[in-house]
């Protein structure tokens, strides 16, 4: 049995899935910690363990910003043109993806499965997942709950450009005694405000999808859709679809069979 | 797949080109020649040869010397002139040293506010260039290029007769149309050079001072090319994407993007800018009985977007689109480049909606440490390129 493996290194976490030649046998998620070698090198221990070793039956390929310390992948893709791929897999038709990552934000047209137009957020942590990491720390949660608070919030202004300005806003909300959740509420809708201003730089075709680790906030969507003023489609295996693409373009190639 | 760049033997990179004119410059200047430092090709290089000087470039393209000329000048400001700024701040320029005047230019906001300061360090004088080209325009630039003109007999004690004028408008136009012949080369399919060594030998040659020579070495270099192609490369088909950039000057980003691209597997065949083919597509009329009518019709027609509306870039770049045969643009501009940033609007409405071509653009500036990003977005804009 062939197997097919598709890593997705993103700068906070690392996403794998496995294919077989009609569908997905695997997929998991592990943190990408500090060093990409070793997290690759954890991989393909749990690869192993689980039943996929890497060897000539298993073709890898790598993704991500952390796609070359993949020493044991066949090739390298970049995370655009893969999240596309995992995107189109997903919806099963022409689409606009919408990618908040830990460390930059994009926006990508996919036509019959290529990715063909993007446009990225990649100078600034504003409108990032690393900005939404950054927040819950002073706010002391994890991120799970920063999106539990946001839930039963009311926003509160968070009206700096900047990651590090952003924080002191947050700060002083603290020092003031607002309520925890009302922050939180602020925190999610600033980064809303950041995407939604890149999505309507780009020409959406299609349904517009939201995939990465912050397809599993339903309040962010929420606020992302009332905001774009379009629905906005997430799906479970959103996060994966960085990782789902790079599969299956190692088991189909670059264009969809 | 081997993507390194094939470069000739006796290549030299921007820098080398650069630190090499030193010594020929102070070998000219010991010989009593004079010096006129120049920023923009708005400038009319006739008067200056005219007036039996030499035209050297003062423009910057390396981030040395932005922190010392951040001392005076705001942060958010365009490295291309924070670094020229900085490189006369802190005397480290050995062209701007030899420079006996400074001719600056009102093109954008953030070089003509500089040049009141750089006119602290050595005296800079600055063409006022109007932003359209309707009549009263052309007039008032017509008497800017005049002004100039008085300015250099003055600086010099020298008389610009319009014989001098015209011979300079000659050898200048013989200058154009080897450059051109040149850069157009980037119209043979598959490409017969790197689009590193094209943008690198034109802005090299401001290094080597004496106009025949440059011409000839560049002709020479054509005809090389142009061979090679014929006997090698002629008929055997490519996959490697055909860009064409456009956009700010490129010099202090040609290692992080021009060369990377091309590393990824792309030609880079054409430049839309003002160190590529932007100011030598048009030759200054030599049958203008007024020369500096001539020389003001040529230079106010010139297509960089401080110029508004601007609408023949748009018309140049759909025009090369199709004679390069081109598969995507890549724009590039320099960090708070107000009009390149805000015109991008107009390139991308062009590219992707009318011509229906890949488009990147990219913000940057000379540091190094956006390496990493780019060279994702990069990679990425080639995959989706289908060629």
């Amino acid at each position: 049995m062939m197997y097919y493996t598709g890593i997705d290194i993103g700068s906070t976490a690392s996403k794998v899935v496995v294919l077989d030649s009609e569908k997905m046998v695997a997929n998991f998620v592990i943190p990408t910690g500090w060093n990409s070698k070793d997290t690759s090198r954890e991989i393909a221990r749990r690869l192993g363990e689980m039943g996929y070793p890497i060897d000539e039956n298993n073709k890898v390929l790598a993704t991500g910003y952390g796609r070359i310390s993949v020493e044991y992948a066949q090739k390298v893709v970049t995370e655009i043109t893969c999240h596309g791929r995992g995107g189109y897999a997903i919806v099963g038709e022409d689409c606009t993806i919408i990618d908040i990552g830990g460390q930059d934000t994009k926006v990508i047209t996919v036509e019959k499965g290529v990715s063909t137009n993007f446009l990225m957020n990649d100078k600034c942590a504003a409108g990032t997942g690393k900005f939404l990491e950054i927040m819950a720390n002073r706010l002391n949660v994890d991120l799970k709950e920063l999106y539990e608070l946001a839930e039963q919030g009311t926003p509160l202004a968070i009206s700096a450009m900047c990651t590090v300005f952003a924080e002191s806003e947050v700060i002083s909300h603290i020092g003031s005694g607002e309520r925890r959740e009302d922050i939180a509420a602020g925190v999610v809708d600033s980064v809303v405000k950041r995407v939604a201003g890149l999505v309507s730089r780009h020409a959406v075709k299609g349904r517009l999808v939201l995939t990465g680790g912050l397809s599993e906030c339903p309040y962010l969507i929420r606020r992302l859709s009332e905001r774009v003023g379009r629905e906005i489609y997430a799906e479970p295996l959103g996060r994966y679809a960085g990782a789902l693409g790079a599969a299956l373009i190692a088991r189909d190639g670059k264009k969809v069979k | 797949m081997d993507n390194a760049l094939k470069l000739p033997a006796d290549f030299e990179t921007y820098p080398e080109a650069r630190k090499a004119g030193f010594l020929r410059m102070k070998a000219l200047k010991d010989s009593g020649a004079k010096v006129v430092g120049m920023f923009c090709s708005f400038v009319p290089y006739e008067l200056i040869y005219a007036a039996g000087a030499l035209p050297v470039g003062l423009c910057a393209f390396t981030d040395e010397p932005i922190p010392a000329a951040e001392a005076n000048l705001p942060r958010n400001l365009c490295p291309l002139i924070k670094a020229s700024y900085g490189f006369a701040l802190t005397d480290t320029c050995p062209y701007f040293y030899f420079s006996d005047l400074v001719v600056g230019e009102t093109t954008c906001d953030g070089k003509k506010k500089m040049f009141e300061l750089l006119n602290e360090i050595k005296e800079t004088h600055v063409m006022q260039l109007p932003h359209s080209r309707d009549g009263a325009a052309l007039e008032f630039w017509k008497g800017q290029v005049i002004a100039f003109k008085e300015k250099l007999e003055q600086k010099f004690s020298v008389t610009i007769t319009e014989e001098d004028i015209r011979k300079a408008i000659k050898q200048k136009n013989r200058e154009r149309r080897v450059m051109k012949d040149f850069l157009e080369l980037g119209k043979l399919d598959p490409a017969p050079l790197s689009g590193y060594e094209m943008g690198t030998r034109i802005d090299a040659g401001m290094f080597s001072f004496d106009l025949d020579e440059r011409c000839d070495i560049i002709e020479k270099r054509t005809a090389e090319v142009k061979a090679e192609w014929e006997a090698t490369k002629k008929g055997t088909p490519s996959t490697r994407p055909r860009l064409l950039v456009t956009g700010c000057p490129n010099a202090g980003v040609r290692e992080k993007i021009i060369r990377a691209v091309e590393e990824m597997g792309a030609d880079i065949v054409a430049f839309d800018t003002c160190n590529g083919i932007r100011e030598k597509v048009e030759l200054v009329d030599e049958n203008n009985p007024d020369v500096y009518e001539a020389l003001a019709i040529k230079y106010l027609n010139i297509n960089c977007s401080v110029m508004s509306p601007n609408q023949s870039r748009m018309d140049y770049i759909r025009q090369m689109v199709e004679e390069y045969n081109i598969d995507g643009v890549i724009e590039i501009v320099l960090q708070s480049c107000h009009t390149y940033d805000v015109e991008a609007y107009y390139v991308k409405k062009l590219v992707v909606e009318e011509l229906d071509k890949a488009y990147l653009n990219i913000e940057t500036d000379y540091s190094q440490s956006d390496k990493g990003q780019l060279s994702t977005r990069l990679a990425a804009f080639l995959e989706t390129i289908d060629r």
